[in-house]
């Protein structure tokens, strides 16, 4: 297989994504025959080929520099989990 | 009232025959009726009798719109102020939205009547809606059956006559898999032709919203109300909005039809096959001309579409993070610990499973290998689209290679579940438009043919389709115990 489990735990880490220790297996499983399906890439010569990011190939469009929003912040807050005084609470970052 | 069409409903809310509020209250009737279907994540009772209410003042001011007073339903993807938005997910099962997509933005101010928010697979990613936090959604014809994802709710509360039409949006085949699974209509447009504001991203090269509904003509109103430059998604395209009803009956005399062999070989189910064959034939009657084509490179869609949508998904699902909305786990411990553990709890399986394949193609020393590869092979199907379509006016194929499978038949093994959309996924990628027309029943279940365009060419799609559906009538068939 492409992957091990200790590939997985690293790459779950790197997204900061909690899976359950059972799970592992059948992740790296899934994961090892996605990455064998992709192997079919290298059959096509890409060489000088340009990426395709946008259909349209179009640019990013850009505007003036004005203030369009309001703000909102109060608004907002009513639907975070923990806020106190206008802001949002996260555990203790600094000891 | 029903099984009648937007058309129809239309016309008796100007003859005085019937009500929006009567319409509406009809619906909300029906949906409580068929709850067993589980099409709808919410239902807006109050505020849909309120819209009904303004409705029918301004029809009876003259100042409507085709959708005015029509009961719809939004897929539950797309942000609605003040009301639940919950993608599928359990991550945003408590999230209100503080906005309006552009999209339900645009509907309210038709005067469309919002019935409420419709199941989906969770954040769009599933081909079957079995993946939503909310439960699996049952297919009307046969209800052991999914109906497709992952629009599945739209495509079943259109189906089941839940809705007069509904939103969905595309990403790999979301709109057009569960139309031709549930034997509606739908299309899905040229990318950048529906506003993504307000529209909770997945993969965001390829999502695109678009209409559902019981015809051709149908799916051409909703798509008129729905298409449009945004200012607010900066990958929307500037190109002016043609009138999608005007050409719906023009002559298909000398429309060129390319059929790709590559659609037609090893995978596709017999009976599938003789369907999409009769159709063909109804389009030769109709004055069109059919020409073998070759798309080499389709059969690299899949890979390709599996790396670059799970990229741009972890990219875009970082958001979810348990400090400024959606589910956040109970007393962290510390910041590693609030992340790891609300994005762990309030993620279901595949999303993970395809959060943790994007981090790891996006991961160092990766990249160059998949993404970047994945979006060269991307550029190479555009372009053999590109040079069909130098030769034909429109391709032709299969949505799906067999009719609904059962709930449960594909959960176990996601790349099985992958391939079920081995059709849709190359035109998404390309950014081209799309649709799926009801074509016929294999053993009771409906069968989609596929239509795909060329860049902005959806009234020339709407017109092939509602021609098709002129002289066949496979989108009136109604599910039993639907009637």
């Amino acid at each position: 297989m492409p992957l091990s489990a200790n590939d997985v735990i690293k790459i779950a880490h790197l997204a900061r994504l909690g899976i359950n220790q059972q799970d592992i297996e059948s992740y790296t499983k899934d994961l090892s025959s996605m990455l064998d399906l992709m192997t079919q890439m290298s059959e096509l010569n890409t060489d000088n080929v340009e990426p395709m990011a946008h259909p349209m190939d179009q640019m990013q469009r850009l505007r003036t520099d004005l203030i369009t929003e309001h703000n909102n912040r109060e608004e907002f807050m009513t639907i975070a989990p923990q806020v106190e005084a206008g802001f949002y609470l996260v555990p203790k970052v600094i000891e | 009232m029903h099984t009648k069409t937007l058309t129809e409903l239309a016309q008796g809310l100007r003859t005085g025959e019937f009500s929006s509020i009567e319409l509406t209250q009809a619906f909300l009737k029906r949906i409580k009726q068929h709850n067993h279907l589980n099409a709808y994540i919410t239902v807006t009772e109050e505020l849909a009798l309120q819209n009904a209410k303004d409705a029918d003042l301004r029809l009876s001011n003259d100042k409507a719109d085709l959708l005015t007073g029509i009961p719809i339903a939004q897929k539950d993807i797309f942000c609605t102020l003040n009301i639940k938005t919950s993608c599928g997910s359990k991550m945003l099962d408590n999230f209100i939205a503080p906005y309006n997509a552009t999209v339900v933005e645009k509907l309210n101010q038709a005067g469309a009547v919002m019935l409420g928010k419709l199941n989906m697979d969770e954040f769009a990613m599933g081909s079957s809606n079995e993946t939503s936090h909310f439960g699996a959604v049952k297919n009307p014809w046969n209800i052991n059956m999914v109906p497709g994802g992952s629009s599945g709710g739209s495509a079943v509360a259109v189906s089941a006559g839940l809705a007069v039409c509904a939103t969905g949006t595309d990403t790999g085949g979301s709109i057009r898999q569960p139309a031709a699974l549930c034997g509606i209509t739908g299309l899905k447009p040229t990318y950048g032709r529906v506003s993504r504001y307000g529209m909770i991203a997945y993969a965001s090269s390829l999502d695109q919203g678009g209409p559902m509904a019981r015809n051709a003509e149908d799916t051409a109103i909703l798509l008129q109300a729905m298409a449009g430059f945004d200012e607010k998604d900066s990958t929307s395209v500037n190109i002016p909005v043609p009138n999608y009803c005007s050409g719906l009956n023009n002559s298909l005399d000398g429309l060129k039809i390319g059929l790709p062999k590559e659609f037609f070989g090893e995978g596709l189910n017999n009976d599938v096959a003789v369907i999409l064959e009769t159709a063909i034939n109804e389009y030769r009657k109709l004055g069109a001309e059919i020409i073998e084509i070759s798309m080499p490179t389709l059969k690299l869609a899949i890979p390709a579409y599996y790396v670059i949508a799970p990229a741009e998904c972890s990219a875009n699902l970082s958001r979810f993070d348990g400090v400024r909305y959606g589910y956040r786990c109970n007393n962290p411990i510390d910041l590693t610990d609030l992340y790891t553990r609300s994005r762990g709890e309030g993620f279901g399986k595949e999303v993970k499973r395809r959060i943790l394949m994007g981090t790891y193609a996006l991961s160092a020393g990766y990249y160059d290998a998949y993404y970047l590869k994945a979006q060269k092979i991307r550029r190479l199907i555009s372009q053999d689209f590109k040079n069909s379509f130098t030769k034909v006016d429109v391709i032709m194929g299969p949505v799906t290679p067999t009719t609904a499978f059962g709930i449960g038949d594909k959960m176990d093994d996601p790349i099985e579940m992958y391939l079920s959309d081995i059709y849709t996924i190359a035109i998404n990628l390309a950014g081209l438009p799309a649709m799926s027309i009801p074509a016929g029943f294999v053993d009771g279940m409906p069968v989609g043919i596929q239509i795909i365009g060329n860049y902005f060419a959806e009234d020339r799609l709407l017109n092939i389709a509602h021609q098709y559906q002129h002289v066949t009538d496979w989108h009136q068939h109604t599910p039993k115990g639907f009637e």
